[in-house]
């Protein structure tokens, strides 16, 4: 047999019911990876070996009586901003202190009740703001994947699920949660070499996963297949009374749209993703995607989302925005840090000040702004009539073609001493990815090949609302066509 | 339009965020990097657009549920990551002399 660790989720599936394995040594298999490279990838912040070798036991016991269930003994990690009942919750910052919540995420609770073993809380950007693992309270993240030229210099996993990102990828983990703002989830997924999807708005509950921006957070996995995606998801997805976002529609069943094929297919190619200085490595692959589609019989369709260039500083000031009226709760009261102060003002300025690192004070500050008084029609008002735009131009494209093939990122993993000095630099990096987000609508990420450094690049598909199926069934064939099969430096 | 450092203080203040006087140059740069990025937005013709709001990708009614009470009486779990209580409440600094 395989190495535990090398198993994807569906295998691993198999050879638990096959008895091949328990789910006590898959699970031990991946707290000894952990214990072995944590300590240098830092992708978990919290690990919890001991609850998770009680609830494999739990697994293996509900397998032996024929009870089992959709992820029965499947170990997971969890992204530290969903809240996890009597577990360290940290979002990456400080701010938080040592907050346990006395509850429990919707998604995770679903993935419990599926029978998942969760190995612990997987690093992020401070409340998911980065793209680089960076604005971490808790140290940044390594990228297990190194430049052949240069296996010295330290890359970044993406951000902000990179710890998610890179323990799967470094085989710690069979597959994560991860959330999706901007690109959160797609383009650590593409600079780790794994695939990630980020559904449909309302797909998965947002309840229980720390706040970031109401109207663009959502939940996804990451795993190293699509078909791993597609199982994961389903067991996340579905609708929840306690978030009134989440969409009451039945959770197909993603799994069998993966070998669905492309045949009849419109996949549309956007103009405006060919970007003045594209990387002609990007772009080639980007080809090589829509060769691979005509070739299982999809019809390339070229077209327009004429406000998609928007998309980037639409989403800086709704997201902000959102953010600063969303972190407005951590004000040294109720829960988490407190800092002294000598009256109640003086507390919360101190808190805040203290408990937050200075990208979320940066997006705090600018979210205040254009939202304060006389500013709110020029700044916030505007980027929701441009949003609505860019929301119209992928509706108009929907009567053209079936899904939307675009690169994944604008680079591969970069440095970790790159692109710190301008934050607008750092933003570009979810350039392709963010409009899905303001559209509401599915994104995924899939490896589709290395660059010339032996870096890991990928390709999205982007799909109608509520047609997940579709995408899955386009990221099928793709993944298929490239076989992806180079692995990591640092790995389990 | 660009923020002076008067603004920087008073955004700051809003967004209860303790500014040293040491910082404010150095994020009045860097916000003001940020909005003038984000000035490109004024090119779009927006005449007529109605805002969105929310996130779903199609427009849909919000449901309503029945206006009932379905929890409470957990006041140990409210409280159990209080930095500060007193008894059955949190504790701040006094607010009123």
């Amino acid at each position: 047999m395989m190495r535990p660790t090398d198993l994807t989720l569906a295998e691993g599936l198999e050879a638990l019911e096959a008895r091949e394995i328990s789910a006590v040594e898959l699970t031990q298999s991946f707290l000894d990876a952990i214990e072995r490279l944590n300590p240098r990838l830092n992708a978990y912040i919290t690990v919890t070996g001991e609850a998770a070798l009680a609830d494999a036991a739990a697994s293996d016991a509900r397998r032996a009586k024929g009870e089992a269930r959709a992820l029965d003994g499947i170990p997971l990690g969890i992204k530290d901003l969903f809240c996890t009942e009597g577990t360290r919750t940290t979002a990456g910052s400080n701010i938080l202190g040592g907050f346990v919540p006395p509850y429990e995420s919707t998604v995770s609770a679903n993935l419990k009740r599926d029978g998942a073993v969760f190995l612990g809380k997987l690093n992020l950007d401070e409340f998911a703001m980065g793209s680089s693992n960076q604005t971490s309270a808790f140290g940044p993240v390594e990228n297990p994947w190194s430049r052949a030229n240069d296996p010295e210099k330290r890359l970044v996993p993406g951000g902000s699920s990179g710890g998610s990102a890179a323990a799967v990828a470094a085989r710690l983990a069979m597959g994560a949660t991860a959330t999706d703002t901007g690109g959160s989830i797609r383009q650590p997924a593409a600079f780790c070499g794994i695939a990630g999807i980020k559904p449909t708005y309302g797909r998965c509950s947002r309840w229980g996963i720390v706040a970031f921006a109401s109207s663009l957070d959502q939940a996804g996995p990451v795993a190293r297949t699509v078909e791993d995606n597609a199982i994961l998801l389903r067991s996340m997805a579905g609708h929840d009374p306690k978030d009134s976002t989440s969409a009451n529609l039945p959770v197909p069943d993603f799994r069998a749209a993966v070998g669905r094929g492309v045949k009849g297919l419109r996949i549309g190619v956007p103009a405006e993703y060919r970007l003045d200085g594209l990387a002609p490595e990007i772009a080639a692959l980007w080809d090589q995607g829509l060769d691979w589609l005509r070739a299982e019989g999809a019809e390339i369709v070229p077209i327009s989302l004429p406000h998609a260039k928007y998309a980037l500083p639409t989403y800086y000031v709704v997201a902000p925005a959102e953010a600063s009226s969303n972190l407005a709760r951590y004000d040294g009261v109720r829960f988490g840090l407190r800092e002294k102060g000598s009256d109640l003002k003086d507390l919360y300025e101190r808190t805040r000040a203290r408990g937050f690192g200075a990208e979320v004070r940066r997006r705090i500050m600018i979210g205040t702004y254009v939202l304060s008084a006389g500013y709110y029609d020029a700044y916030y008002l505007k980027a929701q009539k441009v949003r609505a735009l860019i929301r119209r131009d992928f509706e108009l494209a929907w009567g053209k073609v079936d899904a939307i093939l675009t690169p994944a990122t604008p680079s591969a993993a970069f440095g970790m001493d790159e692109k710190q000095d301008d934050p607008v630099a750092m933003y570009l990096n979810d350039i392709f990815t963010v409009t899905a987000n303001l559209a509401g609508l599915p994104g995924l990420a899939v490896p589709a090949g290395l660059d010339g450094q032996g870096l890991p690049l990928g390709l999205q598909v982007i799909g109608r609302a509520f047609d997940e199926e579709t995408v899955f069934a386009v990221g099928g064939v793709i993944e298929r066509a490239a076989a992806f099969s180079a692995t990591p430096q640092v790995m389990a | 339009m660009s923020l002076d450092a008067a603004t920087v203080r008073r955004v700051a203040n809003l967004a209860r965020l303790r500014l040293e006087e040491t910082e404010v140059e150095k994020l009045q740069a860097e916000l003001n990097g940020i909005l003038g990025w984000i000035e490109q937005l004024q090119q779009v013709d927006t005449e007529g657009v109605e805002p969105m709001a929310g996130g779903a990708p199609v427009e849909v009614k919000l449901p309503w549920r029945a206006d009932a009470v379905t929890d409470g009486a957990q006041a140990e779990k409210v409280l159990a990551n209080a930095p500060d209580r007193e008894g059955d409440y949190f504790g701040v600094p006094k607010v009123v002399e």
